[in-house]
């Protein structure tokens, strides 16, 4: 927002100790709209077809659900530049049970037409994206955790909007782990466990999940005896969804294909981020089991 | 100024534009859009600053009732904006002049038809106006049933919390809505008292006359966003279609026609 005059952030009311400075600085373009998520797509839509790169912030489930057709109607059919901002990706936060979960989220804003969906690996990668989202016309889903992300990345990453990011491990490995957003970090875990009893993995980040990155998918992918996704999400609809079909198309050579994500259930249980991703068997000591069993399998 | 005499004139011709487009493509919503006409003829004669070169301080309007954009059309053609043969294609495959508000096309702010959309956008777009101390201003024509949508109350009470000056709201309130009268249905009832509420300045007139539409946008008051609340009837402009709600659909055959040839 410093190097720009054309940025505008708003927020519906929330942000509350994340947003003061920005505030105090930038008065005129942070806007509270209040706790109106319908208009404020809308207004973020006209602000953005009068010139300005608008970014438009709340918790994920409700700045893509409640205001889901403003989002297609006001954004993405005119092409509007608002970057739509969903914080507490999944169960981010965990507490507040399932009405603040976000786990159909990506699953939607993938359906949009002319909708970019990005969900950043890590802090490095949330910092890269959100100034490449910035640098760029058009619709966006940025989908971002909480404060203090775990660091996948060491020092600077090389991020394209676009393309994934190859964590660890080459192509063509005996086991792939695609993993976005928030469970980047899990990926890397799991694939230590799974060194350590043996299994080479790869990991990527795939911190663009619309347009996805075909080709570089596809050549992780093919070969692997296990290919499997990682997603803080529903199994429907995300990043699984989204890999298994360009598996399918490209005649995708993997043995085993899993996906790890919310298997299509609302969580009606109080805890925390680690204590939910247990429920669902996405703790990295998880899903190496469960990946070295269908090793076992021959 | 122009004179009221030529308002009313144009618009005879802009019903008789609007007729034939939607005869011609056998299309919906010629009611919806004969209560609008005046309204749009007022706005595009006199009052907004807007051509076909789209400056930047230009005055924006927006159709949120995105569905009477035959009389738009119509207007837009007739001042400029795009050829007005191109109105022949019309709702016909393949055609871009569909039959809702698209910004695709020429003149079209906002692509508008499903409800309550166009007062948000309205709002962002005044917002930026101000921020750029751009001099245009918004106005968004809003049908009464469209006020059943919550978001067009967010926009209401965004509105007159920003204190958007520049911001022109209009009602076409024609009394009717999809399936039957709005007093029925879902009552707005009292309306001017909502938006007064709201901090917005309102005004009540007959808007189907060009003295009284003039007279509310020469009062508009600075300090609060301003609505103008149009009294009309949905039909308006040949007998047989007024204050009938059939008409929201069907469209009009020979004996319309006919009766179209006398009053228009």
């Amino acid at each position: 927002m410093r190097g720009r005059d054309d940025v505008v952030l708003i927020t519906a009311d929330m942000g509350f100790s994340v947003f003061e400075e920005l505030q105090n600085e930038f008065s005129e373009r942070f806007m509270n709209t209040g706790v109106t998520e319908q208009s404020s797509v809308g207004i973020a839509a006209g602000l953005a077809l009068s010139g300005y790169r608008v970014f438009f912030y709340t918790l994920a489930p409700f700045a893509t659900m409640r205001c889901f057709e403003q989002i297609r109607v006001d954004v993405a059919m005119q092409k509007a530049g608002v970057i739509i901002v969903g914080v507490g990706a999944g169960f981010g936060f965990g507490q507040l049970g399932p009405t603040h979960h976000a786990i159909e989220d990506i699953a939607i804003m993938r359906s949009i037409p002319g909708m970019t969906v990005v969900c950043p690996g890590d802090p490095a990668e949330t910092r890269a994206a959100t100034k490449a989202l910035a640098r760029m016309k058009g619709p966006a889903y940025l989908r971002i955790g909480k404060k203090g992300e775990p660091e996948v990345h060491t020092g600077r990453v090389s991020f394209s909007l676009g393309k994934i990011i190859p964590v660890e491990g080459g192509a063509g490995s005996e086991c792939t782990l695609f993993g976005t957003g928030n469970m980047v970090r899990t990926a890397v875990d799991t694939a230590a466990l799974l060194r350590n009893k043996g299994v080479k993995a790869a990991v990527v980040s795939v911190p663009t999940v619309k347009p996805l990155d075909i080709a570089g998918i596809v050549s992780y992918a093919n070969g692997a005896r296990v290919a499997a996704t990682l997603e803080e999400h529903s199994i429907i609809g995300g990043l699984g969804s989204a890999v298994a079909e360009v598996l399918a198309e490209n005649n995708g050579t993997v043995e085993n294909f899993m996906r790890f994500g919310v298997h299509d259930v609302f969580t009606f249980r109080a805890g925390s981020q680690e204590y939910l991703r247990r429920q669902h068997g996405l703790l990295p000591e998880q899903i190496a089991g469960r990946i070295l069993q269908t090793f076992k399998k021959r | 100024m122009v004179s009221v005499k030529k308002l009313k004139t144009e618009a005879r011709e802009i019903r008789k534009d609007v007729l034939d487009m939607i005869v011609s493509a056998r299309a919906m919503h010629i009611a919806s859009s004969y209560s609008i006409v005046e309204l749009l003829v007022y706005l595009y004669e006199d009052f907004l600053r807007v051509d076909f070169s789209f400056q930047a301080d230009r005055d924006k309007f927006i159709l949120s009732k995105g569905w009477g954009i035959s009389t738009l059309y119509a207007v837009l053609a007739r001042k400029g904006f795009f050829k007005k043969e191109l109105l022949d294609t019309y709702c016909k495959d393949g055609s871009p002049f569909m039959g809702a508000a698209t910004r695709t096309i020429p003149g079209v702010e906002a692509t508008t038809c499903s409800m309550g959309h166009g007062l948000p956008i309205g709002v962002g777009m005044a917002l930026a106006n101000r921020l750029q101390q751009n001099p245009g201003r918004v106005v968004v024509l809003l049908s009464d049933g469209e006020c059943d949508e919550g978001s067009v109350w967010e926009a209401i009470l965004q509105a007159g919390h920003y204190k958007l000056d520049n911001l022109i709201a209009i009602v076409d309130y024609n009394k009717f809505q999809s399936f039957g009268r709005v007093e029925d249905i879902l009552d707005l009832e009292p309306f001017p008292q909502k938006w007064e509420a709201f901090r917005w300045s309102v005004q009540s007139i007959d808007g189907h006359n060009f003295n009284e539409i003039r007279d509310a946008f020469k009062k508009l008051r600075k300090g609060k966003p301003n609505v103008i609340i149009a009294h009309t009837i949905k039909g308006k402009g040949l007998s047989v279609m007024e204050g009938k709600n059939e008409w929201h659909y069907q469209t009009p055959g020979e004996a319309e026609i006919a009766i179209a040839e006398k009053e228009l």
